[in-house]
């Protein structure tokens, strides 16, 4: 068998997995956010929080709350690495320096999961279980919690509620994100990931002398990384290496855990929306653009453009052996197609038009099938500008689940997305216009700068992944992609809420014969290509410029 | 104003308590039981897959290392050991690093571009040598037998396998500085290939270090 068969049989294998897992998890987790029981754990954390989970919240009061959480995170975490050197669990590490914390705060938070420093020398075990992990948990179930609300406007009538934050970020993240990130800890354990507390070690090497060790609870940060979309690596090399990704089937169960609940979510959406037919209409949006994206990536990457590739007669340079082209592939695209950003492989080493397919899986805005909550919320903002579009076309009043699409909604949605492109273009040109910012590429020429476009990119949309060239590690580039990321994250939640309120206070339109029928092959086709030309048309001039002028070139 | 002030307060403080609460489940109690189980159920892997020779501990077989001559006067890089199969080029986190041939306490890739001078003469020099230590008596290797993975930097700059094509070529080389015989060591490496995962996941691969520990049982035995 050929390694692009092989590919393909992956790819496929991994869409059996998806469709398996859909229905159950797709089902369970609108139990989760429907329920009115409480479990008893859940009592006593809400006993805790001094919050009571059956207060209903309007749009404002649930942002509120999504902003003091999210605040309080960022400045603990940041005092955290700050007060690394006197805490305990240090591993002799001294603390994070004032703007590499506030980047690293933000960027866990946010779900982002940047990494401008080198895990294996810079966090000690405290702050990347306590801290790091930590947020990998929270800030997945932040964005579940945001998704569902919407979800609830969308189902919800002639009422302003949209459910309380407290109880869809706890039971997000005892019911759902917990279990599941228990269950796939041990497995990757089983592959060989590591699972433990030493300190930095020697181990005796074969031809004699050893090699330090870094010891650490890697298992367990690597199951939660890639089920919350997350992608802050326990190590500088993430998910390339061994002790976090260790075998061609975990690379393929990590990619299967990136995917799972964003996917999963569109079914939450219909049975809650109460047609699950709504629900495959998304779902079959996700899943082209992913599949195609996929496709595109295999062939550049299998036929391996770029002086170097073609010397060295294939596209092995940052890539493991044991995942191959084919394996590391499926992951590129499906961590920058989810606000995820782990890599197995690195994308700066990739073909031109490879960097470039990482690079617009971002652009996109991270929703085919997008991150943990943020991939529904993000479609669903795009399927409102579908239906609007299509109601300028017909010239009628949009309406999308029976709600009316007018000037405040539309408002709403055309703010959320402008709002990354803004941030991605802005950053991007200001730091090509300053004179030190450049000094930060490894490259030159249009590679520079897609360094450069890829690093905002991440940033305002969440992902985390690099062009890794870059070295992000200055007080220009923590700043300021620590501001792409905190405006790239909140000021769309801010948008998305407002959305669902006014959508929830309004009453229902009576289905007729004129109504755009969601739920069909029509409007999945309609869906994609606004998707395509919104993106496209907003990013084209910033990808000639970088990935398009190099992949050509070659 | 006030009134604002105070429920802004109360507000945070919830936030703070929702957050210490969760940190206790997600950042305590979860990786302790996650490492509980691991440490029972899998004690090898969890603690990074030890590999031992002789009774002694030799590293992990999921981390590659370097199979080099120690360092001579006047040496920047130490000359790869030719008795012993060789891993993948490691240049990654550049030359400014702390650590760049195989060393676990950093990792990293090179992140040069496709089309890099830099990576071009990488690659060139890799070749050149791959082909110049490789061609023995009787075996000549051309440049376009050497496969991609010999000739490019992992993506961990850890990456423990080769390829089989990288292996077999590798064969007559190891053959003749152990003085052992061709069908001999094909034998070796063909028994220490391990195909697909199910026969489709992933790619061929041979571990180096297992791979080396059996040549050094080999050579020991004659």
């Amino acid at each position: 068998m050929g390694p692009v068969l092989a590919g393909f049989l992956q790819l496929l294998a991994l869409i059996g997995a998806l469709a398996l897992a859909y229905v159950p998890l797709g089902n369970y987790m609108a139990r989760v956010y429907s329920s009115d029981k409480h479990l008893r754990v859940e009592k006593w954390i809400y006993k805790g929080i001094g919050a009571n989970p059956d207060t209903e919240m309007t749009w404002p009061a649930y942002l509120r709350g999504v902003l003091a959480f999210s605040a309080v995170g960022v400045l603990f975490l940041y005092l955290l690495q700050r007060l690394q050197g006197i805490l305990p669990g240090s591993l002799g590490f001294d603390s994070v320096n004032p703007a590499q914390s506030f980047n690293t705060a933000v960027s866990f938070v946010t779900n982002t999961n940047w990494q401008s420093y080198y895990g294996e020398q810079t966090m000690g075990h405290l702050v990347q279980t306590a801290g790091l992990a930590v947020q990998n948990f929270l800030s997945a179930a932040v964005g579940i919690a945001v998704a569902v609300a919407l979800v609830r406007g969308f189902a919800r009538s002639r009422t302003g509620e949209l459910g309380n934050f407290w109880a869809d970020l706890v039971r997000g993240t005892v019911r759902i994100l917990v279990p599941g990130a228990t269950i796939a800890a041990v497995v990757l354990v089983a592959c060989g990931a590591i699972q433990n507390f030493s300190g930095i070690h020697e181990v005796g090497q074969f031809m004699g002398g050893s090699q330090q060790w870094n010891g650490g609870a890697v298992a367990s940060q690597e199951a939660i990384k890639e089920l919350g979309t997350n992608g802050g690596g326990y190590f500088n090399a993430n998910s390339a290496h061994p002790f976090e990704n260790p075998t061609p089937f975990s690379n393929i169960f990590e990619i299967f855990l990136i995917l799972v609940i964003p996917f999963s979510l569109t079914r939450t959406f219909g049975v809650m929306v109460g047609s699950v037919k709504q629900g495959y209409a998304i779902l079959a949006t996700m899943a082209a653009i992913w599949v195609g994206f996929v496709a595109l990536m295999m062939w550049t990457e299998f036929a391996h453009h770029g002086t170097a590739l073609q010397t060295a007669g294939g596209a092995y340079e940052g890539k493991e052996v044991r995942f191959g082209v084919g394996g590391s592939s499926i992951f590129a695209v499906s961590t920058t197609l989810t606000s995820t950003g782990a890599v197995d492989s690195f994308h700066s080493s990739f073909t031109g038009l490879g960097g470039g397919i990482t690079i617009l899986g971002m652009q996109l805005g991270e929703i085919a099938p997008g991150g943990t909550g943020s991939g529904l919320y993000g479609m669903l903002i795009m399927a409102v500008i579908a239906v609007f579009i299509a109601g300028l076309m017909v010239g009628r009043t949009p309406e999308y689940l029976g709600k009316k699409i007018g000037s405040r909604e539309i408002k709403f949605a055309a703010c959320y997305i402008l709002i990354t492109p803004a941030l991605v273009l802005t950053f991007t040109a200001a730091s090509m216009a300053l004179s030190t910012p450049q000094h930060s590429m490894l490259n030159s020429g249009a590679h520079g700068f897609s360094e450069v476009l890829y690093a905002f990119s991440s940033a305002a949309n969440n992902n985390g992944s690099a062009f890794a060239g870059l070295n992000a590690n200055t007080d220009w580039f923590n700043t300021m992609t620590g501001l792409a990321m905190l405006l790239g994250r909140f000021l769309p939640m801010v948008f998305v809420l407002a959305l669902a309120g006014s959508l929830a206070e309004q009453k229902p339109v009576p289905e007729t014969a004129g109504t755009l029928r969601t739920e069909k092959p029509l409007f999945t086709g309609l869906l994609v290509g606004a998707i395509l030309i919104v993106t496209g048309l907003t990013y084209f001039p910033a990808l000639a410029l970088g990935p398009l002028a190099e992949g050509l070139a070659s | 104003m006030n009134n604002s002030l105070t429920n802004t307060a109360r507000l945070l403080g919830a936030g703070l308590r929702a957050l210490l609460v969760l940190t206790l489940v997600t950042g305590v109690i979860y990786p302790l039981v996650v490492t509980g189980l691991a440490q029972g159920l899998f004690h090898d892997k969890a603690n990074g897959s030890e590999t031992t020779a002789d009774g002694k501990v030799v590293g992990s077989s999921l981390i590659g290392q370097s199979y080099d001559l120690p360092l001579k006067k006047g040496q920047d890089t130490p000359d790869a050991d030719l008795k012993w199969f060789q891993g993948r080029p490691a240049n990654g986190l550049g030359s400014n690093s702390i650590n760049t041939q195989y060393k676990l306490i950093l990792s990293g890739a090179t992140n040069l571009s496709a089309d890099s001078k830099v990576l071009l003469q990488q690659v060139k020099d890799a070749q050149a040598a791959v082909v110049k230590d490789n061609s023995v008596p009787g075996y000549t290797v051309k440049p376009s037998d050497v496969p991609a993975d010999a000739v490019t930097s992992s993506g961990s700059g850890l990456d423990p396998d080769i390829s089989p094509a990288y292996a077999d070529l590798q064969v007559h080389r190891i053959a003749q500085k152990n003085g052992l015989t061709v069908a001999q060591v094909q034998k070796l490496v063909d028994e220490h290939t391990d195909g697909r995962t199910l026969g489709f996941i992933g790619e061929p691969r041979v571990n180096v270090l297992e791979l080396n520990i059996a040549l050094k049982d080999l050579t020991a035995k004659q």
